[in-house]
């Protein structure tokens, strides 16, 4: 084997013999071979019973049959144990910042996104792990983890089987949640607690 | 028991692939009017080219000018045509083998119905006017000496 | 060699899942799978999934549904962008490496939220065949044509074939497609489908997934009053353009079956997983199946075909064979790619 990256395979490196004729001509070295599928995507139940509390303002986790844990988005199962989580919770529309990130460069197709902005994990209250939102009403250098959220919903006639219903999260105002118990740290903590019993 | 959901989702891979010398040569080729084939170290010629040979695994070089008359190997009828093939109208679609070459290709058989198909039956190339270095620069086959 | 046996296995199949997701239909299975021989995930050496981004719509989505499996604590995984049944033959060779007792082994396929002809159309070589869109079925009426116009097969042979399938399946919950009342003549009074071959020469197509749990020497038959020991397995490959190849033979097929030992004894039964009838025909020869084998007793492939999962599928209803007593020598067959190019041969026994 060459180890000059610029050398091809000695395989590779053969002379390929065309006819007479194409001796001159300009040869072909790409080719274009799009490929398009369509599908008919079905979210399942958890996923579709979600979505569809949505539409009427509430946000549905599934609580563990193992421990208890309570996980949103409800995904059918707890994934620590492949166990199933038929049992809906109706979780509150208020909670913490988990963990944050301030982005400076816009996305494709969401020309309504200012920059900067904050996308964050926020923690329900009554659920132990977070999910993604963006965190508004603040100035960006004044979110930090910890700091209380309530969501800041579309109006009622706006609303849709969609978690884009939740605009953002914007500040509550009521005193922050200590890091130590902010976003997995809690989840940490909850884990240690139980192994020592 | 919640209602259930469901969403259009259209994935799209707008590939360009990179050819390499053989397979580069054959769409030349195809660009150029003309279907090659290359030989192997015992005379005989696959068509369509491979870059190395199917048996002993050594490396091709040799592309010969094979076709463009030929015979239909094995063939069958597409009806409706598929939406992202090269070919809007019902079809055949056939294994052919190529004057000067061992091996069939397959492709479009451009008749009116399955009831002009046989196997046997000698076709020839049918190009389109544009190329540009594709499969499809062979717009398919048609029977020998037919009018079309 | 360590001897090696499947111990355990859950399966479902139908026509369509239209409201489940991969993770909801794999839960129950795989807890069924493990529960049967009484383990949970921490008793589970390693663990190895089959799937197809293509039929998901989404790039690694078999992480996703490693949710079913409970991967907590970190659990030692693999995957195969394969039929689940190569999925087991890696966990095979992890028990023979040996430090492992047990393998988790789950396969999957959703086809019918998108189109399979296009999925399996992308299957073929990017330059020459690709761009043309041929579907599976116009791809294999060509080598249908061929073995007919050869005399390899006859249309009363084809026939006997899926009259067997149809019949086979009858009573079997998980085929999509049965009828105890089809005759090879009312088979050869079908239109063609893809000239010349008629819809119940074609697999039905079926969404579902299996689970499979493997164990190694003294562990199996802790787990399993009788366990289907593997007692060879092997896989073989083709070339992929069909003009380089005898299509009226599937000689890795052979091959897949002489390293695995196919013939050195009397088999009972065997479950191929043949898309076509003309495939399955192939697959009778080149494995050597006599008339003392009953070759895929409840309908096979033919009757319920899940990408992705049929392979592993056949070879969970063979191993079923020994578990139930109804036998004590089979053959479980996979198979990918065009024209079988692939092919897996796993022989099990019972002691």
């Amino acid at each position: 084997m060459s180890t000059d990256p610029s050398v091809p395979p000695a395989a590779l490196a053969g002379e390929v013999r065309l006819p007479e004729k194409l001796a001159d001509v300009e040869p072909v070295r790409s080719v274009r071979t799009p490929i398009r599928l369509e599908y008919d995507f079905i979210p399942g139940d958890a996923s579709s019973g979600y979505l569809n509390a949505f539409a009427d303002r509430k946000i549905l986790g599934q609580r563990s049959p193992v421990d208890g844990a309570v996980f949103v988005p409800p995904r059918g199962v707890d994934p620590r144990h492949g166990a199933a989580t038929p049992d809906y919770v109706e979780l509150p529309d208020t909670g913490h910042v988990g963990g944050f990130c301030v982005t400076r460069l816009p996305i494709p197709g969401r020309d309504d996104l200012e920059i900067p902005y904050v996308s964050a994990w926020i923690h329900l209250d009554g659920a132990d792990i977070g999910f993604l939102g963006l965190v508004g009403g603040i100035d960006t250098s004044e979110v930090r983890m910890g700091m209380r959220v309530r969501a800041v919903w579309k109006p009622d006639d706006q609303l849709g089987r969609t978690a884009e219903n939740i605009l953002y999260w914007e500040p509550s105002g009521e005193p922050d949640v200590p890091v130590t118990a902010a976003g997995t740290n809690a989840w940490h903590a909850k884990q240690v607690a139980k192994e020592q019993g | 028991m919640p209602e259930r959901l469901r969403a259009d989702l259209v994935l799209e891979y707008p590939f360009t692939r990179t050819t390499g010398p053989v397979i580069g040569g054959f769409l030349t080729g195809l660009r150029e009017g003309m279907i090659l084939g290359i030989r192997r170290s015992d005379g005989t010629v696959l068509c369509p080219p491979t870059e190395y040979d199917p048996e002993s695994s050594e490396p091709l070089t040799d592309l010969v000018e094979v076709g463009p008359g030929g015979e239909v190997v094995s063939w069958t009828w597409v009806d409706p045509p598929r939406s992202q093939s090269p070919w809007d109208q019902p079809h055949g679609l056939g294994l052919i083998q190529l004057d000067g070459a061992d091996t069939p290709i397959v492709h479009g058989l451009l008749v009116e119905g399955p009831s002009e198909l046989s196997v046997g039956m000698r076709v020839t190339a049918r190009w389109r006017p544009e190329r540009e270095g594709h499969i499809a620069d062979l717009e398919g086959f048609v029977p020998e000496g037919a009018v079309r | 060699m360590r001897d090696i046996a499947v111990v355990s296995a859950a399966q479902h199949q139908q026509k369509a899942l239209t409201h489940t997701t991969e993770v909801e239909l794999m839960v129950p299975l795989i807890n069924e799978a493990r529960g049967a021989v009484g383990l949970t995930q921490d008793d589970i050496g390693f663990t190895c999934s089959g799937s197809s981004d293509f039929l998901a719509g989404q790039a690694f989505s078999f992480v996703h549904t490693l949710d079913a499996v409970g991967a907590v604590p970190p659990i030692s995984e693999s995957h195969v962008e394969m039929d689940g049944a190569w999925a087991l033959y890696e966990a095979w060779v992890k028990l023979q490496i040996g430090g492992v007792d047990t393998a988790l082994v789950y396969s999957y396929g959703k086809s019918s939220p998108g189109s399979l002809r296009d999925v399996l159309s992308t299957q073929l070589d990017p330059y020459y065949l690709g761009p043309l869109w041929p579907d599976a079925f116009a791809l294999a009426a060509l080598q249908a044509r061929i073995m007919l116009e050869s005399g390899a097969v006859s249309e009363q042979r084809l026939a006997e074939i899926a009259v067997r399938s149809l019949n086979g399946a009858a009573d079997n919950p998980r085929a999509v497609r049965s009828s105890a009342e089809a005759t090879i003549d009312s088979i050869l009074a079908e239109a063609p489908i893809a000239d010349p071959l008629r819809p119940s020469d074609c697999a039905a197509s079926a969404d579902g997934g299996v689970a499979v749990v493997l164990a190694a020497g003294d562990r199996a038959r802790e787990l399993c009053e009788r366990p289907a020991w593997i007692k060879g397995i092997d896989h073989r490959i083709d070339p992929h353009q069909p003009g380089v190849r005898d299509l009226t033979r599937a000689p890795s097929a052979q091959v897949a079956a002489a390293q695995a030992g196919a013939g050195d004894d009397r088999l009972d039964a065997a479950e191929l997983a043949a898309p076509f009838t003309t495939q399955e025909h192939i697959l009778e020869l080149e494995l050597g199946l006599g008339a003392d084998t009953a070759v895929n007793a409840n309908g096979g492939a033919l009757a319920g075909h899940t990408m992705m999962a049929a392979g592993l599928m056949r070879i969970a209803d063979a191993a079923a064979h020994i578990h139930d007593e109804r036998a004590d020598r089979v053959l479980g067959h996979a198979a990918s790619g065009l024209y079988l190019q692939q092919n897996l041969v796993c022989v099990m026994e019972g002691e």
